[in-house]
């Protein structure tokens, strides 16, 4: 039972930290801003669940109990990753994009929300923090 | 009155449940406590969150989960060959427009979230009037296809799950 636990938890540790160097090499690899989002939004997570659930194996194996601990930080780390990426992508989008050239048509009456103010809005700016873009002013 | 006291009661229960689960035990004292910071947390912020979503089926939740996990599980593997194996000068990566039949905002939100998580595909932006969504491909030959099967594959979920 020891050597299976023990295999178990080696083998999620090894099998984590290989997602987790692939993850980081796809960051240093990959050749601009939104191919690079793909490597800590995906390899990462994969890396980091199995160290988690290596984690909690080895509890249960050593103590006997059942630590929760580890699912938490699973959905934490699922409901931040998006978002934390999505804040990444706009400020690219704000920052070295050209809606006009670089994006495909919404299919809707208005722009991307990074550009365009929504359809019931008097304000005229996309956003009170607006960055000057470097494509366009 | 209890709408006003409990404005999101499925708020509520999650907050309960994650301080009981951050404590690692079951007791009257710690209970009580979750108890307390699950009425204080959504009545302090019901302002930033006025309606209440409605969520149609609560069990499909459970299977949606298991297959974004599942999903996620697939994503790392192909995401990691893609890395690995091939040049910077191989990727096809574009930008993709999903046009979107679900208006909740809590549905939306998931399933940007759901995309951000599966294979190659990061959502940047939604457009002004929330009527589409801008997503990110690492290495796709056929854009249209990978809009026709998030649409299928989950956004059909959600919107059977919300609407």
């Amino acid at each position: 039972m020891d050597f299976l636990a023990e295999l178990l938890i080696a083998a999620l540790i090894v099998f984590g930290g290989v997602f987790g160097l692939v993850g980081s090499y796809g960051l240093a690899k990959l050749p601009d801003l939104m191919t690079r989002l793909h490597g800590p939004t995906k390899a990462t997570t994969l890396g980091v669940g199995s160290v988690l659930m290596a984690s909690m194996v080895f509890i249960l194996w050593d103590k006997g109990t059942l630590s929760v601990h580890e699912l938490l930080v699973t959905i934490f780390l699922l409901l931040t990753a998006p978002i934390t990426a999505n804040f990444i992508a706009k400020s690219f989008l704000h920052r070295q994009a050209n809606p006009e050239t670089d994006l495909p048509p919404t299919g809707t009456e208005c722009g991307w929300a990074s550009f365009d103010v929504p359809p019931d809005s008097d304000d005229d700016e996309p956003n009170s923090l607006t960055i000057p873009r470097r494509n366009k002013g | 009155m209890i709408a006003r006291l409990l404005p999101h009661p499925v708020l509520t229960a999650t907050l309960v449940l994650v301080w009981l689960m951050l404590l690692n035990s079951l007791s009257l004292g710690g209970l009580l406590l979750g108890l307390i910071l699950g009425v204080t947390v959504p009545l302090l912020t019901a302002a930033f969150w006025p309606e209440r979503p409605r969520i149609r089926h609560p069990l499909k939740i459970i299977a949606y989960v298991l297959l974004v996990l599942w999903d996620i599980f697939v994503a790392n593997i192909q995401i990691a060959y893609v890395v690995v194996f091939k040049t910077n000068k191989q990727l096809r990566s574009h930008f993709i427009t999903i046009p979107l039949e679900i208006y909740s905002p809590e549905a939306i939100t998931m399933l940007a979230g759901t995309i951000t998580m599966t294979p190659g595909t990061v959502s940047s932006d939604l457009s002004a009037d929330g009527r589409s969504l801008l997503v990110h491909c690492l290495d796709t030959d056929d854009p249209q296809g990978q809009v026709d099967g998030i649409k299928a594959r989950y956004e059909a979920r959600l919107k059977e799950i919300f609407e």
